[in-house]
This record gives C-alpha cells, structure tokens and sequence, in this order.
C-alpha cells in the first residue's frame, strides 16, 4: 500500500544524505515493491530535478515497476548458463503453470513470474529467485514445489 | 564439558539456493535434541558447487568436509560420528586435501570459504588488512608504483592495465576524486564479485581503502546490482561494522587518512555494468552510456577523477601490497599477469570457481575441474567472457587463458565466466539470443545497438525458418559490421562476437555445411 507522507521522509532522508534520484526510487521499491505515480512530482520536488528526468529514470530501470506486484515474484534466470541446463524449457512451463507470460513484470495479485537475466547461480541452473530468495537446480518438479509454498502461504 | 565442535555451514548464494539455511537449521535443532554443544559458522563457499551445501566440521584443527547435504541427512551424519570426522557416504575427507582445491592457486580467494565473513578478527588472523598497513606508510605514487609492478589489468572484462587508470586519477587535479567498485556483475556464467563480496567482504573494502590513498581519493561507492540480495546483506553489515572499528571514515586505523564508503543498490539494468552508464545511474539518472572521451579516470562521477574498477581487480589489491608487486606479477604468462577466478558454468558436472594462473586451458578448467557435461553427454561449445563473449569449439579447448591468445581467436577471457554446453545445444538459437539480449538491454543511445539488435533478432528468424538462408546470412554479416564499428560501447559493439564466433564455428547449426 503506498504511503505518500512516509514516501516523501524516505525521499528526503536520501536526499539529506547526499543520495540521488536512482537512490531514493531503490529506497521507494525496497520499501513498497514499486513506485506510485504520485512519487514523480514528490521526487522531482525534492531532488530539484524535472518530472520528466524522474519519469526517464523510473522508465529505464526494470526494477522500478510503477504497479503493485502480486504478494508473491517468481524471477526466473534466462541467461545463457541456465539455457545450457534447461532455462528454456523451466519457462515454458512456467509460463503454462500461471497462464503467464515471462516478458514485462510479473502480474496477478497473488503470484506472478518474470525473467531476470543472471542470478549468479550460473554453476547450479536453472535458477529462480522466490520473493528474493534464491533457488537452484529448478526443474518443473521443483518448480511447482515453490509455487505451491507460495499459493500456501496465501491460503487464509 | 568439552569445547563445542565448530562447524561451517556457507551463507554464499549457491549453497542457500540448494538448501543450506535448511541444512544449517537441522543441524542446531538435532545438536539441541541430543544435548551437545557446537558452534555453527555461516561462512562463504569454497567454490565446489556440485557438493554445496558443504558441511565442514573442524576436528582437531583439521576442516572435514561432508556434501552435499540436505536436511534428511544430518540425523545420518550425527550417527556417524561426523562431529569427530567420522565416515560417511557424504564423506569428502579433509577439505584442503579436494583435487579441485589442492590444485588451485588461491591469492584473492584464500580466504573465501575458509573465514567467518563478518569476523574482522577472523580477517586479520588470516592475513587480512595487510595491504593496508602498508599501503599506510607509502605516498600515493609508490603505491601506485606497486600496482604497476604487479602487471594487474582490470577483471570485469576490458583488461585495461590497471596502473594506467590509477596514474591518471592520481595526477589529475581536482577537490574530491572517487573510487568506484562495478559490482555490476551481470554477466551470465560469472559469480566471482558475488562470491568474494559474500564469502570476504572486507577483502573489497581494504582494496578500495588502498585504491583511494593510491589515487588520493577519499571518497568511494560500490555499485552492486539488485540480484544479489544475499551479497547486499553482507556487504551492509561489513560496512557497518568497519565504521564501527575505524577502519573507514576520518581516521583510518589512527593514521589520520580518511576514506568514506558507501553502498548503492542498481535497479536491474545490465548496461550499468558498462563504467559510464554505472556513473549515470551513481548521479541518479537513466543509465546511458557516455561518449568518451572525456575518460571516467580525468572526469568521471560528478564530472571528477574516478578510478572505476570491477570487485576482483579491487580485491586483487591488498594481496599486491602485502607480498609485494613482483610477487603476483610471478604469477602468468605473456602480458596476463597474476591469477584469474575463472568461472565453470552451464552444463558442467563441477561447476564453481576455480582461481588459477593465467596460462591454464580451456580442456584443463573444463574437463580436469569440471568434469566435463553434467548431462553426461559430449561437450559441444563453450562461451567464454559472458553474453558478449565468443562461442568456442571444442577443438579450441587447448587454448590457453590468456588474454592475448584469445584476442588471436577473435575471443576475449571476459570476466573469465566459461559456459560450458552439451552436443543438444543450437547455436542458431544462441545466435538469436544474443540479438534479443541485446535488444532488451541497449540503453538506446546510439543507432547501431539499438536498431542492429531489434534487425539482428529478426534476420535470425528468417536464418532459423530457412528463409533465402543465403542472403539472409550475407545481412547477418553486415548487420555485424556495423554493429562493431558503429556503436558506441561493447554492448553493441560486441553482441556480434558471440554471434560471429557461433557462425564461424558451428556452420551446420546455420544450414552452412
């Protein structure tokens, strides 16, 4: 849930401490998982900058998504090292599973998956992040194991 | 009652992501449950994948390793006695005694594995801040001087001398000059900056410290990528922690030297691994390349001298200061000079991180450490250097690392990641990735990378569809010419060598026979 009183003390305290616009939006998704419309002319406030400069930021970093995510992200490595040991068919299962497809960010409101290229997990493919948490050697079987702790985790 | 036994579960992202937060949980709870003491270390990886998560138990001083272990096996490994180095099915014997470590030669990750990374204590007892007390009593100059010595060229991947850029910094004039660590590793099948910031984090910040009296910069940044949140973790807390001792800050150690660290988080774009679009992103915008010159080193962050190094060329540091420029130079071949982590990577049977001089080949990394394909099937091509980096055959094995040898191959050794694919691999396919790569992560500023890799995926399909194969090819060349004459960094200017080196070598794969 985005809080535009408590965005705006996080925006400033970077700015006090001699951050940047890159810094505060970093500070904005750790805190809320995206960036809010509404932070553009906050952020350009506070920074002194344009809303256009806050807007080309936000537009050119992937992880600055400008909607909520669903309560659970399934990042799913498609480099080339994971490639080699079945990256390729890990996301046409995924994409299956959730009826999803893996370009753009993840979507839904309970569990949603999206690509990401390199984990550094290149030596224990395919590699998948689970709400930040790594996991390697992910075949379909492991796959759903997570996703089932996932939809678990939801359940009321 | 008996000391506790010590024993080491790795917090490094590879054994978390294969279980260890369990495996380190069961081992409390069942040491709990049969009423004895031990001491659980979480430290970095030593670098053997394929036996992660890696449980060392020190008997008598001697470190014994079990792996892999999962949860389900730690009651078994109580029942054996592993806790006195007792036999196992799991039982590796003593950890240094592993062909694939006894056979490295381990200067910038001799710790990695070994320490407790948050310790500074442990840092120190095992050689740690050396560098640094020596570094504190030379000028700027010597230092430098040093580095020079040591033949040290830069790690991410360019292998530009080091010594060149930190002369430069030095000797430009200016009120505030920085450090900056690309820890910008995005690089497919390369792991070394995550494992080294995870396993020895304050190996990072004694080589920064150095950089900055050797550049006469107090001032510093890490700029690590999101992907890494266990390496971010570390990182905090290690830069917490030598503020707390003065390590960093006005006063290094009491000398009267300052050097401020910071840490900065990236938001998940891979051309802010290219130096001047990392020093965009620093200054809070898009990050889009940089026309050079001006060179980062004469005005870099903020327009001011900026030495901008990857993790390993920083953490080579302190080891070149403590035993001396001569002595790591002793290390190599040719004009590659020290040692190298390589990389092993893909579908390979032991996968991880093997630091060896340069000089090693291709057959020794792939086959002698990594066993080959962990499909248990041929070896068809490796990619060596990463997403930008050159498709090899398998009759290139016996190439030595070694910057140059590479160059002659029309290759690079990269950040030395080494992705290793079996004979179901289709090069064509891996052609048209590194276009559609391309194509997702150019910043967008210059034509050729922007339209050549959007063009680039699109000849290849046609390629792929055996559509006028021919002509299509003859464009594929074109398209790659421009490409590396036209742009303005190696994200377009080498997305044709992968691309290139697929087509030369594996000419079936592109109905060439």
């Amino acid at each position: 849930m985005w809080k535009q009183e408590e965005a705006r003390t996080i925006a400033e305290a970077v700015a006090r401490g001699g951050g940047v616009v890159t810094g505060a939006l970093r500070a904005l998704v750790d805190r809320f998982g995206y960036v809010d419309e509404a932070a553009i002319p906050m952020v350009a406030g506070v920074f002194n900058r344009s809303k256009a400069e806050v807007k080309g930021a936000i537009s050119f970093y992937e992880d600055f998504r400008t909607t909520p995510p669903p309560r659970h992200v399934i990042r799913i490595c498609r480099a080339e090292a994971c490639q080699a040991v079945g990256a390729r068919e890990l996301e046409a299962h995924a994409e299956r599973r959730l009826a999803a497809r893996l370009d753009g960010p993840a979507e839904g409101h309970d569990v949603g998956i999206e690509a990401v290229y390199c984990l550094g997990l290149c030596a224990c493919g395919p590699a998948v992040l689970v709400d930040g948490e790594p996991h390697g050697r992910v075949d379909a079987e492991k796959f759903d194991a997570l996703l089932g702790r996932c939809t678990e985790a939801l359940a009321p | 009652m008996s000391e506790p036994v010590t024993l080491f579960v790795p917090l490094d992202s590879f054994a978390v992501a294969l279980g260890a937060d369990e495996v380190a949980q069961a081992i409390e709870a069942e040491a709990e449950y049969r009423g004895i003491a031990v001491r659980l270390v979480r430290n970095g990886a030593r670098g053997m994948v394929s036996v992660e998560p890696l449980v060392e138990v020190d008997v008598a001083g001697t470190r014994h390793a079990y792996g892999p272990v999962s949860e389900d096996d730690v009651a078994g490994l109580f029942d054996a006695g592993f806790l006195e180095g007792g036999d196992h099915a799991l039982a590796l014997g003593p950890t240094g005694e592993i062909p694939f470590l006894k056979r490295q030669e381990r200067l910038t990750f001799a710790r990695c594995g070994i320490t407790d990374p948050l310790s500074l204590e442990d840092y120190e007892a095992h050689g740690g801040l050396a560098g640094l007390k020596t570094a504190l009593e030379m000028d700027a100059a010597a230092i430098t001087a040093e580095v020079e010595t040591s033949g040290l060229r830069g790690r991410g991947g360019a292998a530009f001398p080091a010594s060149i850029k930190w002369r430069t910094v030095l000797e430009t004039e200016a009120d505030q000059k920085y450090i900056v660590c690309n820890a910008d590793e995005g690089d497919s099948g390369t792991f070394a900056d995550r494992m080294i910031m995870e396993g020895d984090p304050f190996l990072l910040i004694e080589g920064m410290i150095i950089a900055g009296l050797g550049t006469g910069a107090t001032k510093g940044v890490i700029y690590l990528r999101s992907e890494y949140p266990i390496a971010r973790d570390i990182t905090e807390k290690a830069l917490a922690k030598a503020y707390d001792v003065g390590l960093l800050g006005a006063d290094i150690l009491g000398s009267g030297k300052a050097f401020d660290l910071k840490l900065f988080v990236g938001g998940g774009a891979y051309i802010c691994g290219e130096e001047t679009s990392l020093l965009e992103s620093l200054e809070g915008k898009r990050g889009q390349i940089r026309a050079k010159p001006p060179l980062p080193a004469v005005a870099g962050l903020f327009a001011r001298p900026t030495l901008v190094h990857n993790v390993i060329s920083l953490c080579a540091v302190p080891t070149i200061l403590a035993e001396g420029g001569e002595f790591y130079r002793d290390h190599g071949q040719g004009r590659s000079r020290g040692t190298m982590p390589f990389q092993l990577a893909g579908n390979i049977k032991h996968g991880g991180l093997v630091e060896t001089a340069f000089g090693v080949s291709l057959r020794e990394l792939i086959e002698d450490f990594g066993g080959g394909a962990a499909s248990g099937r041929p070896v068809r091509a490796a990619q060596v250097g990463g997403p930008l980096g050159a498709y090899l055959p398998e009759s290139l094995f016996d190439l030595p690392m070694d910057y140059e040898a590479f160059a002659e191959h029309e290759a690079g050794v990269g950040h030395g990641g080494i992705v290793v694919f079996d004979d179901t691999v289709d090069l064509a396919a891996q052609a048209r990735y590194a276009f559609a790569f391309c194509a997702h992560e150019s910043c967008g500023k210059c034509t050729p990378c922007r339209i050549g890799a959007v063009r680039g995926v699109e000849v290849m399909d046609r390629v792929i569809a055996d559509e006028d194969r021919a002509a299509n090819l003859a464009v594929l060349r074109d398209l790659c010419e421009i490409m590396e004459d036209g742009s303005l960094c190696a994200m377009g200017g080498m997305t044709p060598v992968p691309v290139k080196s697929a087509v030369k070598h594996f000419p079936e794969d592109f109905g060439e026979a």
